[in-house]
């Protein structure tokens, strides 16, 4: 195997994961996640500019970690370090549903590698001391494919149209943004503040994020990362970290849904006895953790692939992708069913998380579509 | 399992595995051999399974890390590199499967310094085949639940009784059996024996015939059977604790004396793509969907095994090991499912038939697969064991 067998994953990317583990814990406790997302039902759905709950303070503790430059070449001022790195912190993200730009700057930063690395290096730089990006990749239609971008670069270098759907536009700095020319599709970087933007934020089930469409008046990006004609290609070279990076969040999160569902059947007492007792609810709460462990040991191996074995990270990572999704979209499913009466309601904490595992089942494509892409390698 | 590197050692042996697999790679023979070893029925089958399984074993790719003079091979984590480069190669299985599976492993923990010399070479060899007496036709689910009795009589053991599923007993030398030795406790009423049963007074094996038609287990009836107090394993009373062992490898859960061979997952599923290509079936977007699934599923349990090996990244040791049995086991179903799913109305002809896509292959892999779901404490056991030991919920009893 040409894949170290376990994974890679040493003593520093351990402790990497165990210090994510216990700063979320210590500093985004779920009464304290509630309160923030979900202390206000109008407020969650009803407020006049929809909401983008976060705590920026974290954040700069975040920053402070280096967690944004874990990622970046150490030619870049990063930390250089595996993607089974960045695979275990991510699962610590899904597992805390952390409102923050950190999965949306890490596929950012996959793009950004698979770019010129002269091009690309300024940005890597900034992306590496804290400044969040995300991708701006999206049609209205909602497509995956590259091609299909709604944003056009005209013949003097602007950008016009708009991309949606983008992943935490509010929260990050930098876009990178997916344009076609004559030629095809090229990748452009732009601040959010040029002139020309517009960010329009989508009213969105998920608490724990934000989401928009940004819309482009000739706008004049501030550096061509991939000339046009080359950025479908590095898009596609992305294309397997940014899914690893989806799958260990709904992993994470997962996981949080187990417990959370596992506990909740050691507590609860119906007939006289804790509901675990009965094989009803004992069953599929074994099949959510059977489900979580194919689709996780599926993640490492892709994050793995990446590190040491790229030929084989395209496959992995579309089978960690669809693993994951039709994992969250079960244990979500279940989280809420086998909570009863309780589940149903806004004061149960198991609708954030629900909520959080629908949008990113979602994102980059869902296990149908991750399997129909599969199926062209057979 | 190690988590640590292949050393030189393992590497050279991985090397001498593949290319002695590949030079002594048996002629295929000319009848059908069954899916599994605990299938095999005929005499021209066992001859030809124990000749190849003497083969290997002489070559020491069986029986491994076992100590010489138990007519191991004396090494360390060479019989994971053995088994996974059998199973690569696609040679045919070990049919001393419950041997080298359960009764090895079981007697090397529990079993005395003159039963280890005694029973395992003749088990790794092949010239002894071994089947398990557990069942019985009032203890499946509830094993404990054993009631053939075997009962003191100076240096012996007089056992009555009637064990069921017992597959390979009309090859086998000897039985690994439970017996009740006290009505007053359950579990602690259980002692566990190597029972001779070819040739024994007071034996009968009587096969049982599958749901497919086919024989390939039987029952075996025990009429005041005489066995030597030699042949008891460990204390009497601690039967249930010596059958938790044999469990834990017949589950899966733990590696045993060498394995190998056999169609692996990834065969299958080829086989799979190539029956939907055949039929013209391939670019309808269910059936693709479908087989991504299991081949997810697939992926997802060659990952878990890679994972359960690394402490760090599994929240309780148990936790992947004891998935095993339950995620295999339905996978293999599965695969047989959705291929009579592709089938249509081809998936009506069974064996024999002569229009049959792969001689009638899927139907009898389709019903013969719930032997597997069933055995070795049912798929719904396993999920009551998992939600209690690994997750702490309430028992179901």
């Amino acid at each position: 195997m040409a894949q170290p067998r376990d994974f890679g994953f040493g003593s520093e990317e351990q402790m990497v994961r165990d210090g994510a583990r216990k700063l979320l814990r210590d500093e985004l406790p779920v009464d304290r996640l509630r309160t923030l997302v979900a202390g206000d039902h109008h407020q969650a759905y009803e407020s006049e500019v929809p909401p983008n709950a976060w705590e920026p303070r974290l954040w700069e503790s975040i920053v402070g970690l280096g967690w944004t430059a874990l990622w970046v070449p150490e030619s870049a001022g990063g930390v250089g370090m595996k993607m089974v790195a960045v695979a275990a912190l991510v699962e610590e993200v899904g597992r805390a549903a952390l409102p923050s730009p950190l999965p949306a700057t890490l596929c950012a930063t996959a793009v950004l590698r698979a770019a010129d690395e002269t091009a690309a290096q300024p940005w890597l730089e900034q992306v590496a001391s804290g400044t969040a990006a995300t991708l701006a990749w999206t049609n209205a239609a909602g497509s995956w494919a590259p091609t299909d971008t709604d944003v056009t670069v005209g013949t003097d270098g602007t950008l016009s149209g708009t991309a949606c759907f983008v992943q935490e536009a509010r929260k990050t700095a930098l876009f990178v943004v997916v344009a076609r020319g004559p030629e095809g599709v090229g990748l452009y970087v732009v601040p959010k503040d040029t002139a020309g933007i517009t960010i329009t934020p989508d009213r969105i089930v998920d608490l724990t994020r934000d989401q928009a469409h940004i819309r482009f008046d000739g706008v004049k990006p501030a550096a061509v990362l991939s000339a046009p004609g080359t950025g479908d290609g590095v898009l596609a070279a992305a294309l397997p970290a940014i899914l690893t990076i989806v799958a260990a969040d709904l992993c994470g999160a997962a996981e949080w849904q187990l417990q959370t569902t596992t506990e909740y059947a050691r507590v609860r007492t119906q007939f006289e006895k804790p509901i675990g007792f009965f094989q009803a609810v004992k069953h599929p709460i074994v099949n959510m953790m059977m489900a979580i462990d194919r689709a996780r040991s599926i993640t490492y191996a892709a994050a793995c692939a990446l590190d040491t074995e790229p030929e084989a990270a395209l496959r992995l990572a579309r089978m960690a992708k669809a693993a994951a999704s039709d994992t969250a979209a079960f244990c979500s499913d279940r989280s809420v069913q086998l909570h009863g009466g309780i589940g149903f309601t806004w004061e149960c904490d198991v609708h954030i998380w629900f909520k959080r595992q629908k949008h990113n089942q979602v994102l980059y494509g869902d296990g149908p579509y991750q399997r129909a892409q599969l199926a062209r390698l057979y | 399992m190690s988590e640590r590197r292949v050393t030189p050692e393992q590497a050279e042996f991985r090397e001498y595995c593949r290319s002695w697999l590949a030079e002594n790679r048996p002629t295929p023979p000319p009848f059908r051999l069954p899916i599994s070893p605990i299938e095999v029925m005929t005499e021209d089958q066992r001859r030809y399974l124990c000749a190849w399984q003497k083969k290997c074993h002489a070559a020491g790719l069986i029986g491994s890390d076992y100590p010489k003079e138990y007519g191991g091979g004396g090494h360390t984590g060479f019989q994971q590199i053995a088994s996974h480069e059998m199973s690569k190669a696609n040679v045919p299985y070990m049919i001393n499967v419950i041997g080298l599976s359960m009764a090895a492993p079981t007697i090397r923990e529990h079993g005395t310094e003159e039963q280890k010399r005694r029973y395992l070479p003749p088990l790794f060899s092949g010239e002894e085949i071994w089947c398990q007496g557990f069942s019985e036709p009032n203890a499946g689910s509830d094993l404990a639940n054993v009631q053939a009795s075997a009962v003191r009589q100076g240096d012996h053991w007089v056992i009555n009784g009637h064990k069921v599923w017992t597959s390979l007993a009309h090859f086998a030398s000897w039985m690994i059996m439970i017996c009740r030795t006290s009505s007053d406790h359950k579990y602690n009423g259980l002692t566990y024996f190597l029972v001779p049963i070819a040739n024994t007074k007071g034996v009968t094996v009587r096969p049982l015939i599958k749901i497919t038609g086919e024989t390939g287990f039987n029952e075996v009836f025990f009429e005041d059977v005489v066995v030597p107090d030699t042949m008891r394993v460990d204390e009497v009373g601690k039967g249930w604790t010596v059958a938790m062992t044999t469990l834990t490898y017949e589950r899966g859960a733990a590696e045993g004396a060498g394995s190998g061979g056999g169609v692996s997952l990834d065969d299958q599923l080829a086989s799979l793509v190539g029956l939907a290509k055949k039929l013209g079936r391939w670019d309808d977007p269910v059936v693709r969907d479908k087989v991504m699934e299991l081949a997810v599923r697939a992926e997802g349990l060659r990952q878990n095994t890679r994972r359960g090996r690394v402490a760090t990244l599994i929240e309780h040791p148990m936790r992947v090991p004891l998935q095993q049995k339950v995620t295999i086991t339905e996978l293999v179903q599965d695969m047989a499912k959705v291929a009579l799913e592709i089938e249509g109305a081809h998936a009506t002809l069974y064996m024999n038939d002569p229009a049959a896509p792969d001689g009638g292959h899927w139907p009898l892999a389709y019903l013969n697969s719930y032997g597997m779901t069933i055995a070795a404490g049912s798929n719904e056991i396993q999920r009551n064991i998992l939600g209690e030991r690994v997750l702490g919920m309430a028992k179901s009893k």
